[in-house]
């Protein structure tokens, strides 16, 4: 069963008119495909991977249940990818975006922008603090609500590794019932997109710990072999 | 050996947040800088030109959410070879017109692949990002073998920005009579 999602998925709306048709072209990858951009720890503040506060004034802290989300990068030989950028985004604690086009009722919170960025360490290990997100409603034709989530967007060693997806919350009703998780067609894809409570790295009265792995497409090296799935 | 990867999912309208916070109106998240405005810093030495177009469904309706990414060679036919992120840039399209401009230089030829710059597209209702290419119409695009793989010429030309000036047009569209020819890279 294929572990991506294909174009043309009916059930979310949007995809039907923003799929290509056609068939994908295959490509030897070349150097364009085997390399790609790097980004230095020195671009990143001393609040970026901290959401509670990175939008907050000055000694206060966005609303909502404060999480930890970490993890590794890893590639398809369950290598970590070391040194590479990951940028997050995500709704408040009410299901808010602090963005022009969000017009759900809930409401803003003027200390949370809902932006964050880290660069892996050389484990490809990474982390960062937020509060957990809130489902929200959105136009899909029926009374469809997101499960609560964080988009993720990666980079790898080469541009064909590019990445943008989502992490879920384990337990969520949400994820069997949204259009957008069941563009995925494996089960166990899906389950794999899901992070799970770590009461390991929870700190006692401080916050939860939520796992979340990110397996990026196979070492470079063996890109050609080991080509998007479900194209 | 594991063959699992993580599953891709729409980078949604809001990608802005995450990825070009100043456009989505985080005016003073990180410095105000917003990642990949430019593709190369300007004392790099090369043609520039400006690539501009705009991003278009199946009934020819304008994406307004989707975000574009570039990667490409310089003016030596190599990639970021100092390492680092020159050769690489993003844009939000315009919210109204789905429009988008980038100033950059013209990249040479890699091997036998003509000069070409990759573009990489998310967008609400894109379930996994879509590669493209564009080439040059005043290139010699004969021997590049991603263009010779596409027998149709009209889904060719879909590869290939046309010029203007110092400008290059290069419109993409997801679906539809013209479609752009998108790569499983
Ligand atoms: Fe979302």
């Amino acid at each position: 069963m294929s572990l991506q999602p294909q174009a043309l998925t009916p059930d979310y709306r949007s995809s039907r008119l923003r799929s290509p048709s056609h068939k994908l072209l295959s490509l030897a990858p070349g150097a364009g495909e085997l390399t790609g951009p790097t980004f230095g720890h020195d671009l990143i503040g001393p609040n970026d991977n901290n959401l509670i506060i990175n939008y907050a004034a000055p000694g206060q802290a966005a609303i909502g249940e404060q999480i930890m989300v970490h993890g590794h990068l890893l590639d398809g030989n369950a290598r970590p990818v070391s040194n590479a950028l990951l940028e997050f985004w995500q709704a408040n604690a009410g299901g808010r975006y602090r963005h022009k086009k969000d017009g759900y009722l809930s409401p803003l919170d003027p200390n949370f922008g809902g932006c964050g960025r880290t660069i892996t360490d050389a484990d490809g290990y990474y982390s960062f603090r937020t509060v957990r997100p809130g489902p929200y409603p959105w136009p899909n034709g029926g009374n469809d609500w997101r499960p609560a989530h964080i988009h993720f967007s990666c980079f790898g060693v080469g541009w064909a590794q590019r990445l943008i997806t989502q992490m879920y919350f384990e337990g969520d009703p949400h994820i069997p019932l949204c259009p957008i998780v069941q563009t995925i067609a494996d089960p166990q894809a899906i389950d794999s997109l899901t992070a799970r409570l770590d009461m390991a790295h929870t700190e006692p009265m401080n916050f939860r710990a939520f796992r979340f792995d990110v397996i990026l497409r196979g070492k470079v090296s063996t890109l050609f072999e080991n080509k998007l799935e479900g194209n | 050996m594991t063959r699992f990867q993580s599953a891709s999912q729409t980078a949604g309208p809001y990608v802005h947040i995450g990825c070009t916070p100043s456009f989505a109106g985080l005016e003073n998240m990180y410095g105000g800088h917003d990642l990949g405005a430019d593709i190369f810093s300007p004392d790099t030495p090369g043609t520039w030109v400006t690539v501009s177009g705009r991003i278009f469904d199946g009934e020819g309706m304008p994406v307004t959410d989707a975000m574009l990414e570039f990667w490409q060679a310089d003016s030596f036919g190599h990639y970021a070879p100092q390492g680092g992120s020159e050769g690489w840039g993003r844009r939000a399209v315009d919210a109204q017109a789905a429009s988008y401009s980038v100033n950059t230089i013209l990249p040479a030829a890699v091997g036998d692949e003509a000069p070409h710059i990759n573009v990489w597209v998310v967008a609400r209702g894109v379930n996994l990002g879509l590669h493209t290419r564009i080439y040059f119409d005043c290139a010699d695009n004969e021997q590049d073998p991603v263009l010779a793989a596409i027998d149709d010429p009209a889904r060719r030309s879909s590869l290939i920005a046309t010029r203007d000036g110092d400008t290059y047009n290069f419109d993409i569209h997801l679906q539809g009579d013209k479609e752009t020819v998108f790569l499983n890279v």
